[in-house]
C-alpha cells in the first residue's frame, strides 16, 4: 500500500506487471525477503527441534555406552550397559509387563472408542454435552486421575471392592497383587484415553461420504453391515494412527505406575514397565549411562512395533482388495 | 473453529434433494439403546471426580470404611487448606500457570508462523522439511531425556522453571494443526491481493495471517495449555520439590511415607480445578479442536 509506484501503471492485461529492467534496491530486498521469510517462519521449529529432540536422541545412544553418573564424567564402557540390560531378569520382566500392561489397555480402549464414535455419530440430542463427557477424563492429568483410581482401588473401603463384595466376590488387595494390579493400571489408562479416541474416530468417520452408506442402504445393508462393509474400510488410516500412538504411548507408560505403587513398580516389581524402570535406574539409583541404555532400547523396541503395525495394515489392504477383485 | 462448525452444519442438513426423509438417512437418528449407552459411559467418565470431592470432604478414617461414603462431607475446606500447608500447593499452581502461560504462547506464535509457510508460501525443500516435522511426532519424548536432564544441570537450569519450558516452546502437533487449518480457511485470492499491493511478508501475517488464524489458535492454545498443565514426565525428573508444577506437587503429595488420602484428594481436586472450568467453559470448542486436528482419511 505504501509503495506509489504500483500506482502509476494501469496494467489491466497481466496480473502482475513485471517491475521495470533495472529492480531498485527496495524491490530487490522486499525480494529477499519474501524468499527468506518462510524459512525464518518454520526456524524455531526447526532449531527447538535440533536442540530438545535430536541431539538427545543421537547423544542417547553415545551415553548408553558409558558408565555415567551426574555429576561425574563419562566413562567408555562399550557394550557393558547393553549386556548389563539384556541378562538382567528384571528388563525382562519389565517388558513382559509393558506389554501386558499395553494389551490390557490398548485393546479394550480402541474397541470401546470404535463404538462410542459409532454411537456419538447418531443425530441426537446434547450431543455436545456427550462428546464433551466423554473427553473430560482427556483433560485430567495422570497425577490427579492415578490417585483418585488408587483410592477407588483402595483395599478398604475402595470403591471397586465394595462393587465386588455387591455380587458377592472378595475384595482384593488391588495394589499388591500381579494382575489385580496391572488391571486397575490399564483401568485407568482406558479411562483417561477412551473418550480421545473415540473423537478421533468420530472426525474419521464424518470425513466418509454419506453417498456410501446409502448406496450401502440402497443395496439392502443393514446398519451393521453398514458398519462393517463402509464405516470400517474408511476408518482405516485412522485406526491405523490410533493403534500406532497407543502402541507408543503404552511403551512410554510411566506416570501411573509410578504414582500407583512408587518407583519399584510394586514389591515384587508387580507393575515396573520400561519407563518406570528406566527411571528407577537412571534417578532412584543415578546410573544415567543405564538408563540411556534402556531408552534406547524401548525406542527400537517403538520402532519394530510401528513398522509391524504398518506392515499388517499394508497386509490388510492388500488382502482384501484382492478378495474384492 | 469456524472451520469445523461450517462441517458439522454440513453434516446436520446436507441440502436434501429426494426430499425430506433423506436426510435422516446417512448419520441416522439415535435411538433409545445409544442414549441409554451414552448416558451410561458418561456417568462412568465423571464418577471419578465426583468421587474426588467426596474423598477430598471427609476424614480420611471415613473413607476407609466399607460401604465406602457416597456423599461430601464438610471438611472440604479443612483438607484444603492441609494440603496447601503440606506441599506448597499455592506455589506449585502460580509455577503451572507461568509454565504453561510462556508454553502456550511460544506454542502459538511459533505453530503459527510455520502452519502458514507450510501451508501456503512456495519454498525449497518445503515438502521434506514438512515431512521431517510429522515424523518428529514419532519420536517418544522419554526417549532423550537422560541428555536433556545432562544438559540442563550443565547449563544450571535442572530444578527450574526454564527446563520445563525450553523444551516444549513448540510442537510438531501445533504446527501439523496450524497448517490443516491455515489450508481451509485463509483463501488464496488474499494473499495475492495482499501481495500485489506490495505488503512485506511480515505485514501480510501481522494484518492478514493472524487474524484469519485466530480461531484456530484459540483451540490450539487450549489444547496446549491442557497439555503443558498436565504435563508429568519430565517435571517430575527435572523439578525439584523447590519449584514444583501441579503436578510434581501432586506426586510429591502421593508419594509421602503415610499417605493421607483425604489430603491428597484434596490437593487433587485443588490441582485439577482450573482444567476443569477452563473445560466447563470451552469444552465444546476443545472438542471440535481435537476433532479438527484428528488425522482423517
Amino acid at each position: 500500500m505504501s509503495t506509489p509506484s504500483t500506482t502509476a501503471p494501469p496494467a489491466p492485461a497481466g496480473p502482475r506487471a513485471t517491475p521495470g529492467p533495472r529492480p531498485s534496491l527496495r524491490s530487490r530486498l522486499f525480494r529477499l525477503e519474501g524468499v527468506t521469510a518462510p524459512y525464518a517462519y518454520v526456524a524455531p521449529f526447526f532449531l527447538l527441534f535440533l536442540a530438545f529432540g535430536l541431539f538427545p536422541l543421537v547423544y542417547t545412544m553415545w551415553i548408553s555406552f558409558h558408565r555415567y553418573e551426574l555429576g561425574s564424567d563419562p566413562e567408555w564402557t562399550g557394550w557393558d550397559n547393553y549386556t548389563w540390560l539384556f541378562t538382567n531378569p528384571k528388563f525382562y520382566n519389565a517388558l513382559l509387563k509393558t506389554i501386558t500392561i499395553g494389551i490390557l489397555s490398548t485393546v479394550p480402549q480402541l474397541l470401546l472408542a470404535l463404538g462410542l464414535a459409532h454411537l456419538l455419530n447418531y443425530r441426537m440430542r446434547a450431543r455436545n454435552v456427550f462428546r464433551v463427557s466423554m473427553i473430560m477424563p482427556y483433560a485430567t492429568s495422570v497425577a490427579a486421575s492415578t490417585l483418585v483410581f488408587a483410592q477407588i482401588f483402595g483395599r478398604d473401603g475402595g470403591l471397586a471392592n465394595w462393587l465386588l463384595s455387591l455380587v458377592g466376590l472378595d475384595g482384593l488387595d488391588w495394589r499388591n497383587g500381579d494382575l489385580s494390579a496391572q488391571i486397575a493400571i490399564a483401568v485407568i489408562v482406558t479411562w483417561r484415553w477412551t473418550g480421545y479416541n473415540a473423537l478421533i474416530y468420530l472426525a474419521g468417520m464424518q470425513s466418509i461420504s454419506t453417498d456410501l452408506y446409502e448406496a450401502a442402504a440402497l443395496d439392502g445393508a443393514n446398519r451393521w453391515q453398514q458398519f462393517v462393509h463402509v464405516t470400517l474400510p474408511g476408518l482405516r488410516p485412522t485406526i491405523l494412527f490410533t493403534v500406532v500412538v497407543s502402541t507408543i504411548g503404552a511403551t512410554q507408560l510411566f506416570g501411573e505406575p509410578l504414582l500407583f505403587g512408587g518407583v519399584d513398580g510394586g514389591a515384587l516389581n508387580q507393575y515396573q514397565t520400561l519407563g518406570l524402570f528406566m527411571y528407577q535406574q537412571g534417578w532412584a539409583f543415578g546410573a544415567l549411562g543405564r538408563a540411556a541404555t534402556i531408552a534406547w532400547v524401548t525406542f527400537l523396541l517403538i520402532v519394530v512395533l510401528v513398522l509391524l503395525n504398518t506392515a499388517l495394515a499394508r497386509w490388510r489392504d492388500r488382502d482384501t482388495e484382492g478378495a474384492r477383485r | 473453529m469456524s472451520a469445523t462448525t461450517v462441517r458439522e452444519a454440513a453434516l446436520a442438513a446436507p441440502p436434501p434433494p429426494g426430499g425430506r426423509r433423506r436426510r435422516y438417512r446417512a448419520p441416522d437418528a439415535a435411538g433409545p439403546v445409544t442414549y441409554v449407552l451414552l448416558v451410561v459411559t458418561a456417568f462412568l467418565f465423571i464418577v471419578p471426580f465426583y468421587y474426588m470431592v467426596v474423598a477430598a470432604s471427609r476424614p480420611m478414617a471415613e473413607m476407609n470404611t466399607s460401604p465406602p461414603p457416597f456423599l461430601p462431607g464438610p471438611y472440604l475446606w479443612q483438607n484444603i487448606t492441609t494440603a496447601l500447608d503440606q506441599q506448597a500447593i499455592g506455589l506449585s499452581i502460580v509455577n503451572s500457570l507461568i509454565v504453561s502461560g510462556i508454553t502456550t504462547a511460544g506454542t502459538l506464535l511459533f505453530c503459527t508462523l510455520a502452519g502458514f509457510a507450510f501451508a501456503k508460501l512456495r519454498f525449497r525443500g518445503k515438502k521434506a522439511l514438512f515431512a521431517i516435522t510429522i515424523g518428529t511426532l514419532m519420536i517418544p519424548p522419554s526417549l532423550g531425556v537422560v541428555p536433556l536432564y545432562k544438559l540442563m544441570s550443565d547449563w544450571g537450569l535442572a530444578g527450574r522453571l526454564e527446563s520445563v519450558i525450553l523444551p516444549t516452546l513448540v510442537s510438531a502437533f501445533g504446527v501439523f494443526f496450524m497448517r490443516q487449518y491455515l489450508v481451509q480457511t485463509l483463501p488464496d485470492e488474499l494473499l495475492e491481493a495482499a501481495k500485489v499491493d506490495g505488503a512485506s511478508s511480515t505485514r501480510t501475517v501481522v494484518s492478514i495471517v493472524l487474524p484469519i488464524a485466530r480461531p484456530g489458535m484459540a483451540v490450539l492454545g487450549m489444547l496446549t495449555f491442557m497439555t503443558s498443565w498436565n504435563d508429568f514426565f519430565w517435571p517430575v525428573i527435572t523439578l525439584n520439590s523447590t519449584t514444583p508444577t501441579v503436578q510434581v506437587a501432586l506426586n510429591n503429595l502421593g508419594s509421602g511415607y503415610v499417605p493421607d488420602t483425604s489430603i491428597i484428594m484434596a490437593g487433587t481436586l485443588v490441582g485439577t480445578l482450573p482444567v476443569i472450568v477452563v473445560f466447563l467453559l470451552l469444552g465444546r470448542q476443545i472438542v471440535s479442536g481435537i476433532i479438527a486436528g484428528a488425522v482423517k482419511g
